[in-house]
Parts: structure tokens; C-alpha cells; sequence
């Protein structure tokens, strides 16, 4: 025990001693978040608009104003032949497109369906159906209050037909924000690219400069001298989920639904899992240059695009989805949305909470073991 | 001067292929990059996990349920006997939305009233979630139409819309994701190889001192400079050829429009890259910190600042401002142009006026820099 503790000293002081740890420490996570936080959005809030109106009359004019009312549309350019609408989707200028025909009040008047032609720029597939459904909502709409002034104009009571329309109700995050979603993910990205960097450099610089090897030759045991050398990185890692969640809640406005204990002991077991992959990094490679290769490419990638912190991993090809059963960051966002977003109990975090345990003592199994082979 | 340039190029070509381990990684990781990563980048949604509650237990509301679950995007979880069950359904995520449909569904419907389906949509990931949100509006729409006609046609009556919307796709008419986001993991890729490569093989010579006797030959910075980024700015855009093909072999990218033009302003990212690289290498002065600086400009910033991911029209000003500091995103955008779009130089012309204000400020830089570190030893 007093070894380990004396370790823990001595890597305490070091911490202490390197002036840009506290940098890095402390301030990267505060600024990391901050500025992540604000990049990661995906609302699609101002839709850009071009408009052909053929038909400009005031019924037109009355459909148009309908978009920009909504909020979602921003009208950008009034057009009036196609060649027009091709340069302004081709420069990027505007989303899409809308050409209301020649006989578009005529046709509303004499009670004929009056086509309408939206042309996307669908090359950002996921955004243009998007804006698609606003562009839906708003003619249905429209089509609707037509159907009503009909009806109050030859007294006829319409629907003559029941219709069924949708109620829907969204959950956990009614605005549908992306911000709301990405914060809690970007806590445990920057988690891993903050800790599992500096752990596994404690140890790869020790072996460079070749103090390591004055430790081994002393009576201190591996597992004495890697339990002593990952307590400071624990604390480490603690405070800054700790210094995370307070920049979530306090600055972001986004408050925690479930309970804080929970949440605190998942982020320790999750910790713990990447401190075992720092740990293994440091074992493999020989240099710093080396481990941060390593790091950055086999662990930070892997962790950004694998996760499901951006992209869903059910909509990754069915050969690529065990993989992702490896990547401890997996289970932790699911746990940080569950703890944060929708208030998840501890015993439905069970599975999440068991694979990251079994994933961080495999891991750290993994790496002591080779510790001791290249000691030997 | 063109011989000392070429003398420069041709000892880093030797150099390089003395070293055929960092080829290897060279051309290899772009590529296992690419396959790993592009199979991830989707935000095409299928398969959206659905449960339903069926208070009605009619054929109007079953035959909903299989219209829906007949798609390819949504299946079917299974039905919840119990409203107290829908909240651990989404809690646990089991399911993505649940579909209640009320007691009188069917009854009110044929007495010709306006019926509610209601829709319980996980929103914690509000990009799949909004996609959702539209599809299940769209198919409800839909149903409802095809029902009513039905009706209509059974009381001998005609149906009407009033407005009729005919959409257009332009370039990607179904509407895939994967088209619009390989674009930008070639970005990525292409920068970090061309940034890293650079930084470390000056710093490598700083490290060995070999440096100095450049320094000190009648060679001037510039023709240094030059004379480095050839070797670095052919072997990239090889990788960019080789990448390019590779997304077409796998993901079925094509280049719709010109092959020089794309030639051209790859060769002008490429120098801008390079420039960056040749920045951090002067700033560094062993092979680490060369690295990390390496990684910290190029990994994150190509990732999330570029508008691969996130697009920049929705960061808050300064931040779209901070994004103008990776060229990354100025060739993002030429690229889709011409990968996705096919269209002409007039499109992304400013965008390639930035690329060479950027590369040249990167270079008088870096020629200040390295000459005031030489004039200080």
C-alpha cells in the first residue's frame, strides 16, 4: 500500500511540475466543450429560397408569404426564368426552388389541383429531406385553409370524409435540438482524447527517458506501479467530468434528468476502460511519437466516427456494427443520454454499464500482462 | 534556381524512397481510413424501430401498420398491450416511436371526423429524430389520402387537392447521405496525410542537424520550401487519385464534372495543406511536438470545423469565422461542386481565390519564421 501511495505521490508532483498540464487539464475541457458545443448543430433552421412566380397574382403572393411566415425560409432571390434557378442552386446560393405555375389562381379558383414544382439541391441528402418535410407541412396546410374557405363559401360542410391526421409528440427533447444531443457526447469524446492521451504518455516518456527502467529494478511489483501510476489520472479524469457537467448544465442549459450518483459511477467504470486502452497504448509503442499515432488514429478516430456520437450506429452496414461493440465510448453516450436526457434508471443502464466493466478489466488484464512480458 | 530546386526534390525523393515503411503508411492508411470510416458516415435512417398500441384493433388501423412496416424504413418492435409500457420502450430505447392509435379510431373516421393517430418520437438524437418526424407525417398524409379516396370512390364522388406538389432531387435524387458526406472524409484523410508527412520530414531534419547544412548552402528559403512541397504535393495528389478511385470502387462516388478542374484545385488544397505543414514544422522543433500540432490543426478542425459533419451556416458568427481557418473548408465545398454537382469553375471560383490567399500568407509566413530562427542562431 505504500508503495502504490508513494507512486502516487511522485506522479502527483510531476503532474504538478509540467506548467501545460494544467492546460490542458483544465482549461481544454471548459473551451473544448464550449466551442464543440456550438459547432455540433444540425438544426436546419434557415432553409434558403429561390421563388418563380409565374403566376403572380395575390393568391400566389399569399402562398409565398405562407413559407416566409413559417420561419424555417429564407427567401433569397425572386427568379423568373429556369436558367436563373439553375445558377442559384449551382452556386450553393439557395437549398431549393419554388416554381408556382402560370395557372396556379386559376386553378385554385375553378377547383382544379394546382401543381406545384420544388426543385432541391439534394446533394446534402439528410438536410433536403429536412426542408422537404417543412415545404409539405406548409402546402398541406395551405391546402387545408382552401378546403375550409370552400366550404364556408358554398356552405357545403367539408370533410365529407374523415381524415386522419398525425399528432406527434417528441420526447426528451421536444425542440428537436442537436446541441441538446451533442453535448453530452462531445463530454465523453473529449474525456478520451484528454486522458487516455496523457496516460499513456506518463508511462511511454518514463521509458524514453529511461526512468522506467530505474523502477522496474526496484522490489515494486507491475500491477504496484500501474495502480500507483492510474489513481492521479483517475482524479484527473473526475474532475473533468465533473468540470464538463458544470459547463453542460450551467452554461449550455442542459440539466441533468437522472440521477448525478449515476451517473458520476458510470463515468468512473468509463474511466477506468479508457485509462486500459491508454495503458495498452503505452505498452505497444516505443516512442512518444509513436503512442500519439497510435492515440490519436487507433483510438480517437475509431472513437469519433464508431461511437454513434454523430453517426447512428444502426444505420452502419451490418458488417461494421460488431465492431462498434468494442469502442467503450458506445456504451457511455447511451448511458450520458439516458442519465441526462431522458432520466434512465440504473437498473435499464445494466447492460451499458456491465459491458464497459468488462471492457476496462479486459483492457487493463491485457495491459498488465504485456507490462510484465516486456519487463521480462 | 531551378536546379537547386531540383536537387532539393530529388534528395527528399530519395529519401522518401529509402523509407518504404512510411510509403506503405502513406498510401495504405488513407485507404483502410476510407473503408472503415465511409461504411460509418451514413445518416441515411432505415429500419426506425417502431412499437404500436392499438386501442382500435380495426383493419383501418392495421392496415396502416402494414403499409408502414412494409417499407424498408420502419419495423415493427412489436404491438404494447399497456400505455404504462410505452415510456420503458423509448426509456430503453426498444423502440424508436410508438403509434397509438385511439379507441374510436375506425368508428370516427367512417363518421366521416377528423381522426388522431398519435406519435411518440425518441428525440435525444434530433437529426434521426426530425427524419422520423417526416416520414411517419408524410406516411399518416398518405394513408389518409388513400383511404379517403377509397371512400370517395365507393360514394361515387371525386376527390380534390388543391395544391399538388411535384418535387425535384437534383444530384442526388434518392436522397443518400453517404454521396454528400465521402466528399468530406476525403477532405479529411487528404489533410492530415499531406499536413503530418510534411511537418515530420522537416522536423526530421532539424532533429538530425542536416538543417544546418542547408542553411548554411547558397540554397534560399524559398527554393527550400519548393523544393520540399514538389515530392510532398505529387505523392498527395496520388493519394487523392488513389482515395478517389477507391470511393468509387466502394461507395460508388463519381466525379460528374471536370477531371482537370478538380486536378487543378486538388493541386492548389494540396499546396495550402503543405504550407500548413511547412507552418508547423517551423514552429516545432522535434518530431512530437511536430505531431501534435500536426494533429491539432489538421484532425479536429477537418472533422468538425469544415462543414463535413456540421454544417457552418448554423455555428454562431465567431465560430464561422474560427472556420476559416482550415483550408479544409474551402475545398469541401469545391469538391461537392464537382463530385456531386458536375458544375463549372463560376461556382466555386472565391473559393479557390481563398485556397491561394491562404496558402500564400501561410508561405510568407513560414519564410518569415524559419528566416528569423536562422538569423537568431
Amino acid at each position: 500500500m505504500r508503495i502504490i501511495y508513494s507512486i502516487f505521490i511522485k506522479e502527483l508532483l510531476q503532474l504538478k511540475r509540467d506548467p501545460r498540464l494544467f492546460g490542458i487539464v483544465f482549461l481544454a475541457p471548459v473551451i473544448q466543450l464550449i466551442l464543440l458545443g456550438y459547432a455540433a448543430n444540425m438544426d436546419v433552421n434557415t432553409v434558403h429560397t429561390a421563388i418563380f412566380d409565374q403566376n403572380k397574382t395575390e393568391t400566389s403572393r399569399n402562398f409565398i408569404r405562407k413559407f416566409e411566415r413559417s420561419g424555417y425560409f429564407e427567401i433569397d432571390d425572386y427568379v423568373d426564368s429556369y436558367s436563373q434557378i439553375n445558377n442559384d442552386i449551382n452556386s450553393g446560393k439557395v437549398l431549393w426552388a419554388l416554381v408556382i405555375p402560370r395557372d396556379f389562381s386559376k386553378d385554385i379558383q375553378t377547383r382544379k389541383p394546382a401543381p406545384i414544382q420544388a426543385i432541391f439541391d439534394a446533394s446534402n441528402g439528410s438536410k433536403t429531406s429536412i426542408a422537404f418535410g417543412y415545404v409539405s407541412d406548409i402546402a398541406s396546410n395551405y391546402a387545408k385553409n382552401i378546403m375550409v374557405q370552400l366550404a364556408d363559401k358554398t356552405g357545403r360542410k367539408i370533410p365529407v370524409v374523415g381524415s386522419i391526421v398525425p399528432e406527434i409528440r417528441v420526447w426528451y427533447n421536444p425542440e428537436l435540438k442537436t446541441r441538446t444531443f451533442m453535448v453530452p457526447n462531445i463530454m465523453g469524446i473529449i474525456l478520451v482524447a484528454i486522458i487516455a492521451i496523457l496516460m499513456t504518455m506518463a508511462i511511454v516518456k518514463e521509458r524514453e527517458v529511461g526512468t522506467l527502467e530505474q523502477l522496474i529494478v526496484t522490489p515494486i511489483k507491475p500491477w504496484q506501479l500501474i495502480v500507483g501510476k492510474t489513481i492521479p489520472f483517475i482524479l484527473v479524469g473526475f474532475v473533468d467530468v465533473l468540470i464538463a457537467i458544470g459547463v453542460m448544465v450551467f452554461w449550455f442549459g442542459i440539466g441533468i434528468r437522472g440521477s448525478f450518483v449515476l451517473l458520476m459511477f458510470a463515468s468512473t467504470l468509463f474511466i477506468l476502460s479508457i485509462l486500459g486502452i491508454g495503458l495498452f497504448v503505452s505498452t505497444v509503442s516505443k516512442t512518444q511519437q509513436q503512442a500519439m499515432m497510435v492515440a490519436q488514429f487507433g483510438i480517437l478516430l475509431p472513437m469519433i466516427y464508431l461511437s454513434g456520437f454523430v453517426f447512428p450506429i444502426d444505420n452502419m452496414p451490418q458488417w461494421l456494427q460488431p465492431i462498434t461493440y468494442l469502442i467503450p465510448l458506445r456504451y457511455y453516450i447511451t448511458i450520458l443520454r439516458g442519465v441526462i436526457l431522458k432520466g434512465t434508471s440504473f437498473i435499464e443502464l445494466l447492460p451499458e454499464m456491465g459491458m464497459l466493466l468488462l471492457l476496462g478489466l479486459l483492457i487493463l488484464f491485457a495491459s498488465v500482462l504485456r507490462f510484465r512480458k516486456r519487463l521480462g | 534556381m531551378f536546379n537547386r530546386i531540383y536537387a532539393i526534390a530529388k534528395k527528399e525523393v530519395r529519401e522518401l524512397k529509402r523509407d518504404k515503411r512510411m510509403l506503405l503508411v502513406l498510401f495504405g492508411f488513407p485507404v483502410f481510413l476510407l473503408i472503415v470510416f465511409g461504411y460509418a458516415v451514413n445518416f441515411d435512417i432505415y429500419h426506425i424501430k417502431t412499437a404500436v398500441y392499438d386501442q382500435d384493433q380495426s383493419t383501418l388501423s392495421r392496415n396502416f401498420v402494414s403499409s408502414l412496416t412494409s417499407s424498408k424504413y420502419f419495423d415493427l418492435e412489436g404491438y404494447v398491450k399497456d400505455e404504462s409500457k410505452i415510456q420503458s420502450l423509448l426509456d430503453t430505447r426498444k423502440a424508436m416511436c410508438v403509434i397509438v392509435f385511439p379507441k374510436d379510431f375506425s368508428k370516427q373516421f367512417y363518421s366521416k371526423q377528423a381522426v388522431k393517430i398519435q406519435i411518440l418520437i425518441d428525440g435525444v438524437d434530433a437529426n434521426t429524430a426530425s427524419q422520423v418526424k417526416g416520414y411517419l407525417t408524410a406516411a399518416v398524409a398518405s394513408y389518409s389520402q388513400k383511404i379517403q379516396a377509397e371512400v370517395l370512390a365507393v360514394e361515387r364522388q371525386n376527390t380534390y387537392t388543391p395544391v399538388d406538389i411535384h418535387p425535384a432531387f437534383w444530384f442526388n435524387p434518392e436522397l443518400n447521405s453517404t454521396v454528400f458526406l465521402i466528399p468530406g472524409l476525403i477532405v479529411m484523410i487528404l489533410i492530415i496525410t499531406a499536413v503530418i508527412s510534411i511537418s515530420l520530414s522537416v522536423v526530421r531534419e532539424k532533429e538530425r542537424g542536416t538543417i544546418e547544412h542547408i542553411n548554411v548552402s547558397p540554397l534560399s528559403t524559398l527554393e527550400m520550401l519548393i523544393g520540399k512541397i514538389i515530392p510532398y504535393a505529387i505523392i498527395s495528389l496520388s493519394i487523392a487519385a488513389f482515395i478517389l478511385f477507391a470511393g468509387f470502387i466502394l461507395f460508388g462516388t463519381t466525379v460528374k464534372g471536370s477531371f482537370l478542374l478538380l486536378f487543378i484545385s486538388t493541386l492548389i488544397f494540396l499546396f495550402a495543406s503543405l504550407m500548413l505543414g511547412i507552418i508547423v514544422s517551423s514552429v516545432a522543433n522535434n518530431q512530437q511536438v511536430a505531431y501534435q500540432l500536426a494533429a491539432l490543426t489538421t484532425l479536429l478542425p477537418s472533422t468538425l470545423l469544415s462543414g463535413f459533419i456540421f454544417p457552418i451556416e448554423s455555428m454562431p458568427v465567431f465560430l464561422q469565422w474560427i472556420t476559416n481557418l482550415t483550408p479544409a473548408k474551402f475545398f469541401l465545398v469545391i469538391l461537392r461542386d464537382i463530385m456531386l454537382k458536375g458544375v463549372g469553375i463560376s461556382a466555386f471560383w472565391d473559393q479557390l481565390v481563398y485556397l491561394i490567399i491562404f496558402a500564400l500568407v501561410l508561405l510568407s509566413l513560414s519564410i518569415l519564421i524559419i528566416k528569423r530562427q536562422n538569423a537568431a542562431q
